[in-house]
């Protein structure tokens, strides 16, 4: 990801809608040319507002947003040729298909065959060619969907913003619409700007993940990284799911921490946002990452109670009472035929230092 | 299993088939009884004054059963001369019934619909007629006054011979039908309701026009301003409902007569000299401008429902896409308001083309409506029969403009909420 300038840039954006609080908080944001950029983050987080200030449809109440190096609060959004996908597609229920995509085109005054070819690739980009004479409600969410994607590209834009594009959508159209939106960004190599509240999507299509929390970006970073190295436990929690335990650093040296918890027991972890003794602490591990029966090197080792089996198809998740916390879960994939996997059983669980991660002990 | 050819039994062995229908009957005729009283009441003061209206503007057996011997006679008369002595001769008859019964009254208000001055030599005849002596009636009766010798005033009777007609209607639109059978228009200076129902059309016409330009902005406003300001907003539009109708247009004419608010302003500004003061009332302006804001809430209501549900991100789309605001307003908002615009421009149209008291109480005599004519004919000249047929000519009036809408919009484009 080293780009010598970045493409859009959110240069200490402050906004406010009452003047008493404040939505988006000192925002700085690089994002680069051909990137898909998800912002996520729980609702009322500001990420919705970044997107709208991005589009023109609000302005920042301080700071500055820059497009391509220049800066775009005074242009009004029909200047800023940015293509948007809405929340509810907002296709023009009394136009075609044709009729929409042809929209942006008339307005920017092309000739009536360019706007013929333009339609029809983009049209066939999603693939729904031969649509162009249907209206928008004789359409299935999927299919609309889709046509709100090709009108934001029909007329080659730089940047497109997708407002929680695929929300109205069920669970499977959804994860085939998030593969063909995918699949589109890397054929046409346009700039993606994605907002969702939705994780696994985000996981799935990004290149790179803003966190929304609180006005702020918790974290920038890819997909993976941000999965296995949370910075902090907002982001930790917020991501997947998570076996957190709270204590206390007692000691701390070579890169590796201790810390008491309040069952009194001692567990050895990875110090990210600790550095010093004394300091309270969550400590974050995976629930894949915990492994049942570990051979006698595992640094953390313990005993606990199986509460509830919870079936999933292809893995059971385990809720144990593991050092006081009794909603630890563990996953074991479907194969593993244990017969001592009996809710009341004890079993025994361990996992790397490295994997626990000690972070800030702020809740959300 | 062969559906198909058996029948599917419920548990007590009916045909399921027989069971459904017997369920769905008794559910249909639940609902019937739920409308069943409006439905009458519909029934009552709807559709039954409607039809006797429609009866009583063509009806016409008052004169043929006053006259009936009068009526036989004349069948024989080609109407170029004077009838002949048999003619005058029933006359006489059926007219000293009529005196007998007390029905020459309204014998004679009803020929003089038909042609001025019958009533004052029915009343001479009705004098002189105590001492007419037997025979030779056509003399004696022509001698009473010279009308009677006047071969127009037995036509005139003549045209009131058969029991139902549509001569109501003709003089709607000032025509009536002459001896030889044609439709003529009567005289230029007695033309009336043809200018009426053009000044109708008009009115109606413009105070729908003017109701649309002022109701839109206001409608949009009230649908994209916040809560809490778009309903006071929305209190200022509906209190004109709250109040009388009667209060309304007398504040508009303590407001727009020569001593009024407005003019005292505007001469008080310097606008206006003082013996120059504008005639706002008694004329068409003064009922533009009542009929104006007292129907513009008709015009907001339809049209805020239906942008109300026009989405917010329409308009953004637009924009994001490269749309002017013009261009986006134009192409996206507009043609999505059209159901709300159709259906208010037919409710105010359709009010105002039947406003009474308003260009009643403002109008003046060149401000009046159709409907200030039908009133005045039931309640002065009495002639219930031509109020009906006008009443009659304005309602398929509506209807009309009904059916053409839903020719050009489609009435099920029509969004009323």
């Amino acid at each position: 990801m080293t780009s010598l300038k970045s493409f859009v840039k959110f240069d200490k954006v402050d906004k406010s809608y009452d003047g008493k609080i404040l939505v988006v908080k000192d925002l700085n944001l690089d994002i680069n040319e051909g990137e898909f950029i998800t912002m996520l983050g729980p609702s009322g987080s500001g990420k919705t507002t970044c997107l709208m200030m991005l589009a023109g449809f609000e302005t920042p109440t301080n700071g500055e947003i820059y497009l391509d190096s220049k800066p775009i609060s005074r242009i009004p959004p029909h200047k800023r040729g940015i293509g948007m996908v809405f929340q509810n597609y907002a296709l023009f229920p009394h136009l075609t298909v044709y009729e929409n995509l042809a929209f942006p085109l008339k307005v920017r005054k092309f000739s009536k065959d360019e706007i013929d070819k333009k339609v029809d690739k983009a049209l066939a980009t999603v693939s729904l060619s031969g649509f162009e004479k249907r209206m928008p409600n004789q359409l299935s969410g999927g299919q609309q969907q889709r046509v709100a994607v090709a009108r934001s590209l029909v007329f080659d834009p730089q940047l497109v913003l997708m407002d929680e594009p695929l929300g109205a959508l069920d669970k499977n159209l959804r994860e085939s619409m998030q593969y063909e939106i995918k699949h589109i960004h890397e054929n046409i190599g346009v700039t993606v700007v994605y907002v969702t509240h939705d994780q696994s999507e985000a996981l799935t299509m990004s290149s790179r993940i803003a966190v929304f929390n609180d006005g702020k970006v918790q974290q920038l970073s890819s997909p993976d990284k941000l999965y296995e190295e949370p910075v902090n436990s907002f982001v930790a929690e917020f991501i997947g799911e998570n076996n957190t335990f709270t204590g206390e650093v007692i000691d701390i040296s070579a890169g590796k921490c201790k810390v008491k918890l309040a069952s009194g027991a001692e567990i050895i972890s990875n110090p990210i946002r600790v550095k010093s003794k004394g300091e309270k602490t969550k400590v974050s591990l995976r629930p894949e990452r915990a492994i049942i029966d570990p051979d006698e090197k595992m640094e953390n080792k313990h005993k606990g109670k199986i509460e509830e089996i919870i079936y999933h198809g292809d893995h059971a998740r385990v809720r144990l009472n593991l050092l006081g916390n009794k909603e630890f879960i563990l996953k074991i994939p479907n194969s593993s035929a244990r017969m001592d996997i009996k809710q009341g059983n004890e079993i025994s669980v361990g996992w790397k230092s490295h994997d626990a991660r000690a972070l800030d002990a702020k809740s959300i | 299993m062969s559906s198909e050819t058996q029948k599917i039994l419920t548990t007590d062995g009916i045909p399921l088939e027989v069971s459904l229908k017997k369920v769905e009957r008794r559910n249909k005729f639940k609902a019937f009884l739920l409308v069943a009283p409006l439905l009458l009441f519909l029934l009552i003061v709807y559709i039954s004054p409607i039809i006797g209206m429609l009866f009583n503007s063509v009806d016409d057996r008052m004169v043929t059963n006053a006259l009936p011997k009068t009526f036989i006679a004349m069948e024989k008369w080609d109407g170029k001369d004077l009838p002949s002595e048999e003619v005058f001769e029933a006359f006489y008859i059926d007219f000293q019934k009529l005196i007998e019964e007390e029905r020459d009254g309204k014998l004679s208000t009803q020929l003089n619909y038909e042609k001025n001055g019958f009533k004052s030599i029915i009343k001479k005849l009705r004098r002189k007629s105590k001492s007419f002596e037997e025979g030779n009636y056509k003399e004696q009766i022509m001698a009473v006054h010279e009308r009677w010798a006047n071969v127009e005033y037995w036509r005139a009777i003549k045209r009131r011979a058969p029991a139902y007609s549509y001569s109501k209607y003709l003089k709607g639109v000032d025509m009536y039908q002459n001896e030889s059978g044609r439709f003529v228009q009567v005289e230029e200076d007695r033309r009336i309701y043809k200018k009426l129902w053009v000044r109708t059309l008009k009115i109606a016409f413009y105070v729908t026009l003017f109701c649309f330009l002022m109701a839109y902005p206001i409608a949009h406003l009230l649908a994209t301003l916040p809560l809490k300001y778009s309903n006071l907003l929305m209190i200022c539009v509906l209190l004109p409902f709250w109040t009388s109708l009667l209060v309304r247009t007398a504040s508009w004419m303590i407001l727009l007569q020569q001593q009024g608010v407005i003019n005292d302003f505007l001469v008080w500004i310097g606008l206006v000299a003082d013996d120059k003061r504008l005639v706002m009332m008694y004329n068409e302006t003064g009922t533009y401008i009542a009929m104006t804001q007292i129907l513009l809430p008709f015009m907001v209501l339809p049209l805020y429902s239906v942008m109300k549900t026009i989405s917010p991100s329409l308009v953004r789309a637009g924009k994001s896409l490269g749309g002017t605001p013009f261009i986006t307003f134009w192409k996206v908002y507009f043609p999505l308001t059209i159901p709300g615009i159709g259906a208010g421009s037919l409710l105010v149209f359709i009010l105002a083309i039947g406003y009474y008291i308003t260009p009643e109480l403002v109008g003046g005599a060149s401000g009046t409506l159709i409907s200030n004519q039908i009133a005045y004919h039931m309640k002065y000249t009495l002639d219930w029969s031509f109020a009906s047929a006008m009443g009659l000519m304005l309602l398929t009036g509506v209807l009309a403009v009904y059916w053409v809408y839903n020719k050009l919009v489609g009435i099920d484009n029509i969004k009323l909420g």
